[in-house]
């Protein structure tokens, strides 16, 4: 028995796949004894400790993979249970990936799982250029294309071509009830999350004036409350929002929700519906989560080893009706506002106004940014055109937004640098102005 | 532990299975919380199965395993530890399983599957579903053919190398609630019923203020103006693109015009001309409930008939006279614009038709159950969800293993020497698995367990053998046998975790009859992450 606490034949299974070559393996690979140990030394990072993350944590380790990090800001909620298998009722309310972490680390002796009970934006480049390769296991849309904003920004070029050692492979994969998807990113090489933004679809809220004045479905109702009433009565004191994990705040919500469609005949109104519109929820799985996280870890072995050619690049798995997988190769985008390395052009009218390209960032299906801020260089002076997130520079700011381009002195060729929560490094666009736009 | 619900546990059960119920409702969930499981051998691949069984909170389930658990079992599966090397392995697994969920009850018999099978095949019958992995040929024919006799559901899973395989056999498998992704809304614009068609009538756009007439629901526009349109057209509706075209453009001009005699923002004309070409498509009988209907089950009744054909037959009674060749409506209709009163009292009519049908069909299940001279064990909510589904009704027949095994399919031996020789179709693996179960049988071991080189040769030519059985002429790439030969039986737990991940989706759809399960083998190639369907 060796010292690190393993036990003869152990490796057995994945031995088999390193230790023998074969011509189904990348050219890459060279079968060895010594696979096994390269394996062993690679840090991983696993974002997100749920549904995904406590299967990809397992996953990994019975892969062999022995240096994983874990970083997730949430902590366990009883839903979480049906499907997150590392937590036990007694677990509630703890940070998911100590929990996660802690019990991976009791049950597959000498691998080491370190947690991090954080916010991924609360690290920076070096941290995250520590791993060889990230895994990603999120919910959020804006979270995957942070990461994935991050891991382009660590790219290095030498006179215009890519230092491939400055590559850290991204596999991503993502669940919705029966569906999901998974993916593997080479950033600078191949499609990013950025290329393909087309892929998500935007969110649909309800219009306001259905809402407010012609409701006809009970989710028209519950959003009345939330989006209107709630602000209006306060049911729970001056400053208190809605938290949708707070029984008496639903409860409330519920009640009130039911008055409304009974005003308008409406019928369907019940609580696990008030529960899942104010929570936004998504329904989920234990089979789709373990699926797809089984289909991202065996990518990060191959990626890992060579064994193997990595998937090119994209499947989608839907089991509702039989088992249907799609696999197909996602294309980059040539002018990939994040990957490309070619400069970003906007191109208004001289009297198009601020507001304009606010609403443009958002809306194009290629930026789909949350809530841009925008500053430029006027004389070699740093100007902040709109900024939003400190109350005080968007109140100052906020005027700016009707006036127009001119008036603002931008001028053709003018540099302006967009900062948003959709990635960690600002982008620099080129504003190309006249009468002569797209 | 036990499974019985103390009363503060179902505000508990609905949050914890929160959010499963969004998928399959508080009805799936309690038949799965019925549900009784066998899992026969404790490999990684079958603990992967349990636990995406026992997270969702199946009834109980029984492992049957008579292996000690060797070093390597440790290596690739989560619920077993060091600690427990040359124990029983399904008595080590059922306690880290059970751990994952209080709700569910666990068993293990600590016997060899050959074994129990000899002296207690009855056992088997008593499960809900019986799931097995590494099984041997013999013993998968034995045990698939007497499940199949009891018509208790058999799931066998392999994960082998890169490639997982799983098969379902099953005498008949029925859904009621399938779930369609994309189903068409069912309208009958083309044959608008009675109460529609007054409600429309007593509604007059000529006579509306602009904010009235912008707020009337598009399916009452298109209504209008088809009967404008029928007016003209000796009764026909607009069927080529041209006059679809031009229907179009009859409902646009009836859009107001402002004082500048210009159009108003009338978004429900918008949608009106949107949906010009889905809400004229004509009200059609399903293919696949066509079939159903002429199922010998559903045209012999008997006393032992399941509910499912009794409520078939009643509905296909109904097709014939009140439904006038259509079947029950299913009343519901989608969001449009439109003020709320006009939209629930369409919603309305829509819903009370449907339940209008709903009580006929009521009236031909009681004279269908009448005949037989049986009770009536069918509740009307049972009923008014049968009829709201009834577009979307599943019967899956499967083949046997056995059958698959002495009589392959012909239409798959037609295809099989074409597909196995492209390389984009899995269907190759297929044929590697036989082949490798075959070879177990000559050399009571796995090609390439020890050494690859060597056991390539034997591999080809069980390959050979198998196709020279089949009859048919094609050859399988080297590359391909020998890398089934580089994977040495080995079940790598990214792959187990996979086929865990399916089967135990597969094996919900079984217990809770909605959505719809693969008929019959599932084959996952991890190299290529794709995957293949066949029925076999």
């Amino acid at each position: 028995m060796s010292s690190d606490g393993s036990w003869p034949d152990r490796w057995n299974h994945i031995r088999k796949m390193l230790e023998r070559g074969g011509p189904l393996a990348h050219p890459e690979f060279e079968a060895s004894t010594k696979n096994l140990d390269g394996l062993q030394m690679l840090r991983i990072l696993v974002v997100g400790a749920g549904g995904l993350g406590c299967e990809l944590l397992k996953d990994l380790a019975l892969m062999g993979f022995r240096n994983i990090d874990v970083i997730d800001m949430d902590t366990i909620d009883l839903s979480n249970l049906n499907r997150q298998f590392l937590f036990r009722e007694k677990d509630i309310g703890k940070p998911k990936a100590d929990v996660a972490a802690e019990f991976i680390n009791t049950r597959i002796p000498a691998c080491k799982v370190t947690p991090h009970f954080k916010k991924i934006q609360d690290y920076d480049e070096s941290f995250y250029q520590s791993f060889h390769i990230v895994v990603c296991g999120l919910d959020s849309i804006l979270a995957r294309r942070w990461i994935n904003g991050m891991l382009v920004s660590l790219l290095t070029y030498e006179d215009g071509k890519l230092d491939q050692t400055s590559i850290i492979p991204l596999v991503d994969g993502g669940t919705e009830g029966f569906k999901g998807n998974a993916r593997v990113i080479l950033p600078g090489l191949t499609a990013c999350v950025e290329c393909t933004l087309d892929l998500y679809p935007p969110q649909v809220n309800f219009p306001l004036c259905t809402i407010a004045h012609t409701p006809r479905l009970p989710e028209h109702c519950i959003e009345y409350i939330k989006v209107l009433l709630w602000p209006q009565e306060k049911p729970f004191g001056e400053d208190v929002s809605i938290d949708g994990d707070n029984p008496d705040h639903l409860k409330w919500i519920f009640k009130k929700s039911q008055e409304r469609a009974q005003k308008y005949k409406i019928t369907g109104v019940t609580y696990r519906l008030t529960q899942g519109v104010i929570k936004r929820i998504i329904p989920a799985v234990a089979s789709t989560n373990a699926v797809i996280a089984a289909a991202c870890a065996t990518e990060v072995f191959k990626l890992a080893t060579n064994c193997c050619h990595t998937l090119n690049n994209y499947v989608n798995f839907n089991d509702t009706e039989g088992i249907y997988t799609y696999t197909f190769e996602a294309e980059r985008n040539e002018k990939c506002p994040c990957c490309s390395q070619i400069p970003q052009v906007l191109s208004f009218k001289e009297d198009a106004k601020l507001q304009d390209v606010i609403d443009y960032l958002q809306e194009n299906a290629s930026y789909q940014y949350k809530s841009p801020s925008i500053t430029t260089y006027i004389n070699d002076k740093q100007k902040t055109l709109y900024m939003t997130g400190i109350p005080s520079i968007e109140e100052g700011t906020k005027g700016n937004l009707k006036k127009s381009l001119c008036e603002l002195g931008l001028l053709p060729g003018q540099q302006l640098i967009i900062a948003d929560s959709t990635t960690p490094n600002s982008v620099v666009f080129k504003l190309n102005l006249g009468s002569e736009m797209d | 532990m036990s499974g019985s619900i103390s009363p503060s546990k179902p505000v508990d059960k609905s949050n914890k299975y929160d959010r499963q119920l969004r998928l399959w409702g508080d009805q799936g969930q309690s038949k799965l919380e019925k549900a009784r499981i066998c899992l026969i051998n404790a490999t990684a691949t079958g603990t992967e199965i349990l636990k995406n069984l026992i997270l969702p909170g199946i009834g109980s389930f029984t492992i049957v395993d008579g292996h000690k658990v060797s070093g390597e079992d440790v290596g690739n599966n989560f619920f077993l530890e060091k600690s427990a090397i040359g124990k029983n392995r399904g008595q080590v697994a059922c306690e880290l399983l059970q751990e994952l969920n209080d709700d569910v009850l666990a068993n293990y018999v600590d016997e060899n599957v050959e074994d129990l099978f000899q002296v207690n095949a009855k056992f088997f019958s008593t499960f809900s579903v019986v799931i097995a992995t590494d099984l041997n040929e013999r013993t998968l024919l034995q045990i698939s053919s007497y499940l199949w006799s009891c018509k208790v559901p058999f799931l066998h899973c392999v994960s082998y190398g890169f490639i997982g395989y799983m098969r379902i056999a099953m005498p008949v498998h029925t859904v009621i609630e399938s779930h369609p992704d994309n189903a068409l809304d069912d309208l009958r614009l083309d044959r608008p019923f009675k109460e529609f068609r007054d409600l429309c009538d007593a509604c007059d756009l000529g006579k509306m203020n602009v904010k009235e007439h912008s707020h009337i629901p598009w399916l009452i526009v298109v209504y209008k103006y088809l009967e404008i349109w029928k007016n003209k057209n000796n009764g026909n509706i607009p069927k080529t693109y041209q006059e679809k075209q031009a229907f179009k453009k009859l409902i646009r001009s009836g859009i107001l015009l402002n004082k500048d005699g210009n159009p108003e923002m009338e978004e429900n004309f918008d949608e009106a001309i949107r949906n010009v070409n889905t809400a004229l498509s004509a009200t059609k009988m399903p293919d696949d409930v066509k079939h159903i209907f002429e199922d010998p089950e559903c045209i012999n009744i008997v006393n032992k008939s399941e509910p499912f054909w009794i409520l078939v037959r009643a509905v296909k009674e109904f097709v014939k006279s009140e439904g006038e060749g259509f079947l029950p409506l299913r009343g519901v209709i989608p969001d449009m614009t439109s003020d709320s009163d006009s939209f629930i009292r369409l919603q309305q009519v829509y819903r009370n038709k449907a339940s209008k049908d709903v009580e006929a069909v009521n009236k031909h299940l009681q004279n269908v159950v009448s005949n037989l001279s049986i009770p009536c064990i069918i509740s009307e909510a049972e009923i008014r969800n049968f009829c709201k589904n009834a577009a979307f009704l599943r019967v899956l027949r499967y083949r046997s293993i056995s059958e698959e095994y002495n009589s392959p399919s012909t239409i798959f031996l037609r295809q099989m020497a074409q597909r196995v020789e492209d390389e984009d179709d899995d269907l190759v693996y297929y044929v590697l698995l036989r082949a490798v179960s075959r070879y177990y049988l000559c050399y009571s071991n796995y090609p390439g367990i020890y050494e690859v080189e060597d056991d390539i040769m034997n591999l080809k030519s069980c390959v050979t053998r198998l196709l020279q059985q089949w009859k048919i002429t094609c050859s399988i790439k080297d590359d391909l046998i020998h890398e089934f030969c580089r994977y040495g039986a080995c079940e790598m737990h990214s792959i187990a975790a996979y086929m865990g991940g399916c089967a135990a989706q597969e094996a919900i759809k079984l217990i809770t009859g909605q959505y719809v399960p693969f008929n019959n083998t599932f084959i996952y190639n991890a190299m290529k992450q794709t995957s293949v369907t066949v029925e076999l």
